[in-house]
């Protein structure tokens, strides 16, 4: 083929090929780099909290006024959900995953004060919390009623049993190959307590932790001016009975204010708004760039042409056919995009390793590089196409005219 | 001359609209890319009291664990354990200070129809105010004795008096919260700091909080946190008084010097509380007190998200790709009038003379993409603020001011005599008469 005149005349007139092949080395730096965020973000949002999502929202309760038998209360709004037709399981809780606040502690695998060997988001809970955040046991099993009792005020100790997370169960204990059930690790220094169930799943409050799939059931129920009820309703109920639930409570009992009722949908949303819009707006600029960059191809290629219409003319008229020129601006092109896109991919690396660095992102997938070099090889021949038609239309008849 | 280069460069541009425009769009997208994020980035790390970054501290002092610090390499906890900041609150050795944490209340507004409702409040003590100047609309900060006696007083946002009562003067009025009434001391003028430097705790970009109430009466009534508490020693047994007199850090702390000398005198202060206190037993750690002013502190802290410096990254890569679109066409499109330039050479015009003709055409060019940038970047922040439309306070950091305008013009300016100027070289360089041969 022709590569060989067509790089050497390419090279009498650098500066405009340098300049192109520039700038689709910055624009594939940026190209990898924003689709390596938004795959990133992407696969964040897309982990599993472990709760039955679609069919759970939750609502708090605040008191606001002295005198109210808390634990009381706390009782009569969990029967009155529960007895509610289509509601499969409530229950009251301090937290649940994806709410961005929450409880968490160090454990420890020797009791006393020192460094503890991990740590881990706390969802005090009864015993019908694990079938309200839909957890499945790897194993062991739930709380029996007379595990779960109301936390004293007056005395910080903590329940001798927990479910904890297979995640955490590794974390404490990374050797172990059989069975974690009836291992005891330290809670608030000195307070023993024995795994009696494990979970395959049930994400910390905290989207953006780094042990975020390390929590633990415990089997405390707390008072206070302010509790969270959680409410798993049968499959497409939600909706009906998210409202009639909040007005059920909010008359029972005028003492309190019933607020953010949400579904784990809305939940979700708000806990990965950050990512989603990142994403949106990534995926924008990826977008108008290769806009750019193929438009500034296109114009730049219009200007070769209508620049060189006696050379064409000369060539046709010397006999080369119209699939020839046409060859030639694609050949051009080509060349000038791969120039372009080695140097990007070297740009790309370089841009990764610099915001790897300093922003602690994920290092990218190595296809996104070879996957930017096709796109931007296409785009670049698809740029082109139109002034090359127009080149191969220019009529050998301009060659015997001058000036 | 120069109306007549102005003329000649309008009539260029208009003999290739297409790709003019395709120029001036591109420069304009690529000064819209960069100011849209920088003016996120200027809001977001701007320092709201700076007027008073000299005499304004962040105390920190180190009562954190013998086992570890509080956060590598060896920073003392952010914020302070009950026991301290009383204690160096009421010894008062600086001419102001405060201690303030962020609570949760329910109002009870009169009549019958309206429901109580819960909202953000701020514990705190009568020196908040003025230290922070922070503007008040009606009446004044409670009094310090209100502090000491623990009187059930407090203070409005704008937008909490105008729901509560109507907007008018209500100083003086009074108001239920939680069941207890309260006389109203002052309302607020519209405050919103941006980042909330008194607590970068939870999020620095939040609106302040909607009232105050004095900080002795919310500690010894066991008022319920809604900050941040963090303890690496657990509370004894015997509910809330041994957690106030427990290890937990969950309170703000800053002065206010006369001058900025005193800060070495107060540092010495601190190092002598801390030595008591090894004396008693606590503070195990080394000697590690800190006096932050404003900048230092929202410096110290890193408030400025990740995301924001990582588009900005993006941003001037992306100028970059128009900046270099630009001079590619631009330069295509000189080059392809070689002829008419080597013949005006020919002719007698001068380098000097090209140069001012093409520079003035690719100022015009950038002049329109410059121009076009500031509203780019008026479209940017609306974009960012639809994107981020669920979090009410992105109005607050989407806004542009003055200086931003001035820069996104200044970029633009300098970005197109950077595209202008090598197209412009590359045609002053064309040698007289070189294209008039015949080929």
């Amino acid at each position: 083929m022709e590569i060989g005149p067509i790089w050497r005349s390419m090279r009498r007139n650098k500066g405009g090929f340098i300049l192109i092949a520039l700038q689709i080395a910055v624009t594939m730096t940026i190209m990898v780099n924003a689709v390596a965020i938004i795959q990133e973000r992407s696969v964040d949002m897309a982990r599993p909290s472990g709760l039955d999502e679609a069919n759970t929202f939750a609502l708090a309760s605040v008191s606001f006024v002295d005198g109210i038998d808390k634990k009381r209360l706390i009782d009569e709004d969990l029967d009155l959900i529960r007895r509610t037709n289509g509601v499969l399981s409530a229950t009251s809780t301090n937290s649940f995953p994806l709410r961005r606040g929450g409880w968490s502690e160090g454990v420890s695998l020797e009791p006393g004060e020192g460094v503890s060997d991990s740590s881990t988001a706390l969802y005090f809970s009864d015993e019908h919390t694990v079938e309200t955040f839909a957890l499945e046991f790897m194993e062991g099993e739930n709380f029996a009623p007379n595990h779960v009792d109301w936390v004293d005020r007056e005395r910080n100790d903590w329940p001798p049993v927990a479910i904890v997370t297979e995640a955490l169960a590794k974390d404490l204990f990374p050797d172990e190959d059989g069975s974690y059930l009836g291992k005891t690790f330290y809670i608030g220094n000195d307070n023993p307590v024995s795994i009696i169930g494990v979970v395959d799943r049930l994400q910390a409050p905290w989207p953006n932790w780094a042990g975020l799939e390390r929590s633990m059931l415990v089997p405390q129920r707390r008072d206070g001016d302010f509790v969270r009820y959680v409410i798993r309703t049968e499959p497409g109920l939600r909706d009906k009975l998210m409202p009639q639930i909040e007005e059920m409570l909010a008359t029972s009992n005028p003492d309190r204010i019933i607020q953010s009722v949400r579904t784990m949908d809305d939940v979700r949303k708000m806990a990965y708004l950050g990512e989603a819009a990142m994403i949106k707006l990534l995926g924008f600029v990826v977008a108008l760039l290769t806009a750019i960059t193929g438009l500034g191809i296109v114009g730049l290629a219009s200007f070769n042409v209508s620049r060189r219409t006696r050379q064409i003319g000369i060539r046709r008229a010397l006999g080369a056919t119209r699939a020839s020129i046409i060859r030639h601006f694609m050949i051009e092109n080509f060349l000038v995009s791969t120039v372009g896109v080695t140097a990007g991919a070297i740009l790309a690396v370089a841009l990764n390793i610099l915001l790897v660095e300093a922003f602690a992102l994920e290092p990218m997938a190595w296809y996104v590089i070879p996957s930017a070099m096709v796109m931007l090889w296409l785009v670049g021949q698809v740029a082109v196409a139109g002034p090359a038609h127009k080149a191969s239309n220019v009529t050998p008849a301009i060659a015997t005219r001058s000036i | 001359m120069l109306h007549y280069y102005l003329k000649l460069g309008a009539l260029s541009i208009r003999a290739n609209p297409a790709l003019s425009a395709l120029m001036v769009v591109a420069i304009a997208i690529g000064i819209g890319a960069c100011m849209t994020i920088v003016t996120v980035r200027h809001v977001m790390s701007d320092n709201p009291i700076a007027h008073k970054n000299d005499v304004l501290y962040h105390v920190q002092v180190d009562s954190w664990s013998p086992a570890e610090p509080y956060q590598d390499p060896d920073k003392p906890p952010e914020q302070m354990t009950y026991l301290d900041a009383k204690a160096l609150h009421d010894a008062g050795k600086a001419y102001r200070q405060t201690m303030s944490f962020k609570t949760n209340r329910v109002v009870q507004p009169e009549g019958d129809d309206t429901r109580p409702f819960q909202l953000e409040a701020r514990a705190t003590t009568s020196d908040f105010f003025p230290m922070f100047d922070v503007p008040f609309l009606y009446g004044a900060p409670w009094d310090r004795t209100s502090d000491d006696a623990e009187e059930r007083v407090t203070v409005l946002s704008q937008a909490l008096n105008e729901q509560l009562f109507g907007g008018e003067d209500s100083t003086g009025r009074m108001l239920t919260i939680n069941g207890e009434e309260y006389r109203v001391s002052g309302v607020l003028a519209e405050w919103t700091p941006v980042p909330k430097f008194y607590d970068l705790n939870n999020n620095p970009y939040e609106a302040p909080e909607a009232l105050y109430l004095p900080f002795s009466l919310a500690a010894t009534n066991g008022f319920s946190r809604s900050g941040n508490t963090s303890c690496w020693k657990p509370v004894a047994d015997g509910g809330f008084e041994e957690f106030l007199a427990s290890e937990c850090i969950w309170i703000q702390m800053w002065i206010e010097l006369s001058d900025r000398s005193e800060k070495d005198d107060y540092l010495q202060f601190l190092d002598a509380y801390a030595e008591e206190q090894k004396a008693l037993g606590r503070f195990q750690r080394p000697l590690n007190n800190r006096l932050n002013n404003p900048a230092e502190w929202l410096a110290d802290r890193e408030v400025v998200d990740d995301n924001v410096n990582v588009l900005l990254s993006i941003a001037v890569l992306f100028l970059v790709v128009c900046l270099l679109n630009t001079i590619g066409l631009l330069l295509a499109k000189i080059m392809r009038r070689a002829k008419d330039i080597s013949l005006r050479r020919a002719l007698g015009a001068s380098r000097m003379s090209l140069f001012a003709q093409y520079i003035i055409e690719a100022g015009m060019i950038g002049a329109a993409g410059g121009l076009l940038g500031v509203g780019a970047t008026w479209l940017g922040l609306r974009g960012i603020e639809s994107l981020w439309s669920d979090y009410d306070f992105i109005q607050y950091l989407v806004r542009m001011d003055w200086v931003m305008v001035l820069l996104a013009v200044a970029l633009a300016v300098m970005s197109a005599l950077a595209a202008a100027l090598y197209p412009t070289w590359r045609a002053c360089n064309i040698a007289p008469a070189s294209q008039l041969r015949i080929q």
